[in-house]
């Protein structure tokens, strides 16, 4: 992307409830850009669907707007949207051959027979189904369905392809195969895909950019890197990868970094918040980004810590660390050569820098979910 | 654990073999029931329209005789005497009126003709008689019996397999050489009947399709409470005796009833030109719509509930309009219901008796009513058989059709 791509789909402000008391979507702002791929990551339930639902058109927003290329749609049908959808099932009609099912949105658009075959034709080999017009969808396998719904999808050519949790029903194998040939996909046509999923690793493999959902509100939207690397929210830190969420309260602050005293031990944190003396913060650290036993003075961050638990898994060790008092404290060990032995009960010293560790806002409604 | 089941003495195999006998012992108490109350009446009433023993029992030694008589002119005067002595024991056996009336079937006018000549020849203390004797003594007691044609009858009548029920149910009969004819204009009623049977049934069945297409839909697009009270009110006629449902249907369509006294009243029909739309076909077609229309929802909207939804939202995002995606991708998936449904509507309303019996009048009466009239009024239960049976080879023949075009394993019941 050398020069800024123009928005595509924008919603402004908008607002989804079934029953009037639950918001399902809370006032969302979202933008995707042109020829984008963006994937909405969230737990069930976190409105996800409901805004590709009200992007599709199936349902109707309660507040606020959507715009598909500068133009708002909200009185448009379904059907004059020109979306190419991928349902979580496929959607495949069983009554008709894979060619019917193809064939369909060029006959209600009323394209000539011949051209229609051609446009099928090449649809079929763009998913790499050629000469499978006569089957019937019951005759495929499932990742072979899959294919099908991705080309029926794409076969009239529309510039905004919505996929719903597309890969919820394959074996993982399959799954992954299926996530490189869509991004393949994707690519050669330069359609903007806005894709749905609750499984990160898809959402890291696939996307352009992420957007994080929770209770109806994008927690974070960002490139897959950048979701990892820089969480913003303590919801994002627990639900992408693994981190170590602290409470603590600031103590003090120095330019970009704050003091967060924890169990009575200071800790230098990158200050995402905590601008203030005072504030209460979740810090989050990577199991991977812990050092065991460091040279003394290497980190600003050490600490004695007792080891409580550990396992051996192959490419790494795990080991659950006691760090004044809190016992789950998680630390991702590297096996490579000349690594000293731990052992359960050991008091070791562990460290890590600062800019690995974040101070993120302590949200009181995501209490659950730290530590 | 293994070396325990192998000591236990029987083999494992002999053993699930055993188990599976007791299993299916369970299921004894079923295969008799449908045995005794299903299988059984039903070779009965097949067995009856080809297989009449009454004459061919009472009059055995005449039969034999007759059997050699070529038809033409009178039978030896030996079947005479053999008929005569016949007809006084089956007298004394009281077997003579079931006797004469199945001769009379065959040819009408007989039976008094075969009682009075038995009555007589009882009464009559005759004396030891000799073969011609008894030919003049039969003749004395009607003089009918120098006729050929009781002869004939009573020989065709003494056939213990034979085809007349169903050629009688099919408007057909025997001329005196045996060839099969057609009757009588006058005499044909049971092909009009079946004709009859078959257009109300169809006309039944597309009424219900039509009725219950919609219905079924609007049940199972519905949210699963509405859906649940929805199809509870498809369900309450199951509840309430089809007798109360069909009268409701007299207070409602008859000349004084509801229906008409509000026509009446609002002026759109004149007092004296009020419509009969009951005991007649109207009131049978109304009526049976009615009483079969939860035959038709039930499998459709089964099927209904199957289709996902997605379909429907998948059709109109590919760009079609709703009718486009109804015809091309709704109804397909929905035809096994609708097969199901017709099929079952078809084959009740075919054989249906009590509400035309009801509310049919003359010209609203199917072939099932006549069935029990046979039954109940002329007891000429051959012919109720044969008719029975017609009706059975029909839907039997209509079952195979759909499965050929269909395939029954897609039909879907509920």
């Amino acid at each position: 992307m050398s020069e800024p791509a123009a928005t595509h789909v924008r919603f402004q402000g908008v607002c989804k409830s079934y029953d009037g008391t639950t918001q399902i979507v809370q006032n969302l702002d979202l933008a995707v850009l042109e020829g984008e791929f963006l994937t909405l990551l969230g737990p069930s339930g976190s409105g996800k669907t409901t805004c590709l639902m009200l992007l599709a058109g199936f349902e109707q927003p309660g507040g606020g707007h959507i715009e598909i290329s500068g133009r708002a749609v909200d009185d448009l049908p379904p059907r004059e949207r020109n979306i190419g959808i991928v349902f979580q099932n496929y959607a495949l009609f069983p009554n008709m051959t894979v060619g019917g099912n193809l064939a369909f949105p060029l006959e209600v658009r009323g394209l000539a027979s011949d051209e229609a075959a051609e446009r099928v034709r090449r649809a079929l080999q763009l998913v790499r189904l050629e000469g499978f017009e006569d089957r019937r969808p019951a005759e495929l396998s499932g990742g072979q369905q899959q294919r099908v719904a991705i080309a029926r999808a794409l076969v009239f050519e529309p510039r905004l392809v919505l996929m719903d949790e597309p890969l919820g029903a394959l074996d993982r194998r399959l799954r992954e195969e299926m996530q490189y040939e869509i991004r393949r996909i994707q690519r050669e046509l330069a359609v903007t895909v806005v894709y749905v999923t609750h499984d990160q690793t898809e959402a890291m493999a696939m996307s352009d950019r992420v957007a994080v959902f929770n209770r109806g509100r994008i927690e974070q939207i960002a490139p897959p890197e950048a979701l990892y690397e820089e969480p913003e929210r303590e919801f994002v830190a627990g639900f992408i990868g693994e981190n170590n969420l602290l409470r603590g309260r600031v103590s003090a602050i120095t330019g970009d970094l704050c003091t967060v005293d924890f169990r009575g031990l200071a800790v230098q944190a990158f200050a995402v918040a905590g601008r203030s003396v005072g504030e209460e913060v979740i810090l989050a650290i990577r199991p991977e980004r812990v050092a065991l036993t460091p040279k003394p003075g290497e980190y600003t961050n050490e600490f004695d810590a007792k080891v409580e638990d550990l396992v051996f898994l192959g490419d790494h060790l795990r080991v659950r660390l006691n760090l004044g008092g809190y016992e789950s404290f998680v630390a991702k060990i590297p096996n490579i050569v000349g690594h000293g032995a731990v052992l359960k009960g050991d008091s070791v010293r562990i460290g890590w820098t600062p800019t690995d560790c974040r101070a993120l806002p302590a949200d009181d409604a995501d209490a659950g979910m730290a530590a | 654990m293994t070396e325990r089941v192998a000591s236990d003495g029987a083999s494992p195999p002999r053993r699930a073999r055993a188990a599976r006998w007791r299993a299916a012992g369970l299921t004894l108490p079923l295969l008799a029931f449908v045995g005794i109350t299903f299988i059984a009446p039903l070779g009965a009433m097949l067995t009856r329209s080809v297989y009449d023993p009454t004459v061919a029992d009472a009059l055995p030694r005449t039969m034999a005789l007759l059997a050699e008589w070529d038809g033409e002119g009178l039978p030896e005067d030996g079947a005479f005497a053999a008929a005569a002595q016949e007809l006084v024991s089956a007298r004394a056996a009281r077997s003579v009126g079931q006797l004469a009336s199945r001769v009379n079937r065959i040819e009408g006018g007989t039976r008094s003709v075969i009682t009075r000549s038995a009555r007589r020849l009882a009464t009559r203390d005759a004396p030891a008689r000799d073969t011609a004797g008894w030919r003049a003594a039969l003749i004395e007691a009607d003089p009918a019996w120098a006729e050929p044609f009781i002869w004939r009858a009573i020989r065709r009548a003494g056939e213990r397999v034979t085809p007349q029920h169903y050629l009688q149910a099919l408007d057909l009969d025997r001329d005196v050489g045996g060839a099969v004819v057609a009757r009588p204009e006058e005499q044909r009623i049971y092909l009009k009947l079946f004709a009859r049977t078959l257009a109300v049934s169809l006309g039944v069945t597309l009424l219900c399709l039509a009725l219950g297409y919609p219905l079924a839909y609007l049940i199972a697009q519905a949210p699963a409470h509405r859906a649940r009270w929805l199809l509870l009110l498809v369900l309450v006629p199951f509840w309430t005796s089809l007798l109360v449902r069909t009268t409701s249907w007299i207070v409602l369509l008859q000349s004084q009833g509801v229906l008409n006294e509000a026509l009446v009243q609002l002026g759109v029909i004149a007092d004296n030109k009020r419509l009969a739309m009951i005991y007649n076909m109207t009131g049978s077609f109304v009526a049976m719509t009615h009483v079969l229309l939860p035959f038709m929802v039930l499998p459709l909207y089964s099927v209904m509930r199957g289709v996902p939804p997605s379909h429907m939202r998948a059709a109109t995002s590919l760009g079609a309009t709703f009718p486009q995606a109804f015809r091309r991708v709704y109804w397909p998936q929905t035809l096994p219901g609708v097969g199901a449904g017709s099929l079952l509507v078809f084959i009740l309303a075919v054989g249906y008796y009590i509400t035309p019996a009801l509310v049919g009048g003359r010209t609203g009466q199917l072939i099932s009513n006549f069935i029990a009239y046979h039954m109940q009024q002329s007891l000429n239960w051959g012919l109720a058989a044969a008719l029975g049976g017609i009706l059975l080879v029909g839907v039997g023949a209509l079952y195979f059709v759909y499965d050929r075009l269909v395939g029954i394993e897609r039909m879907r019941l509920g």
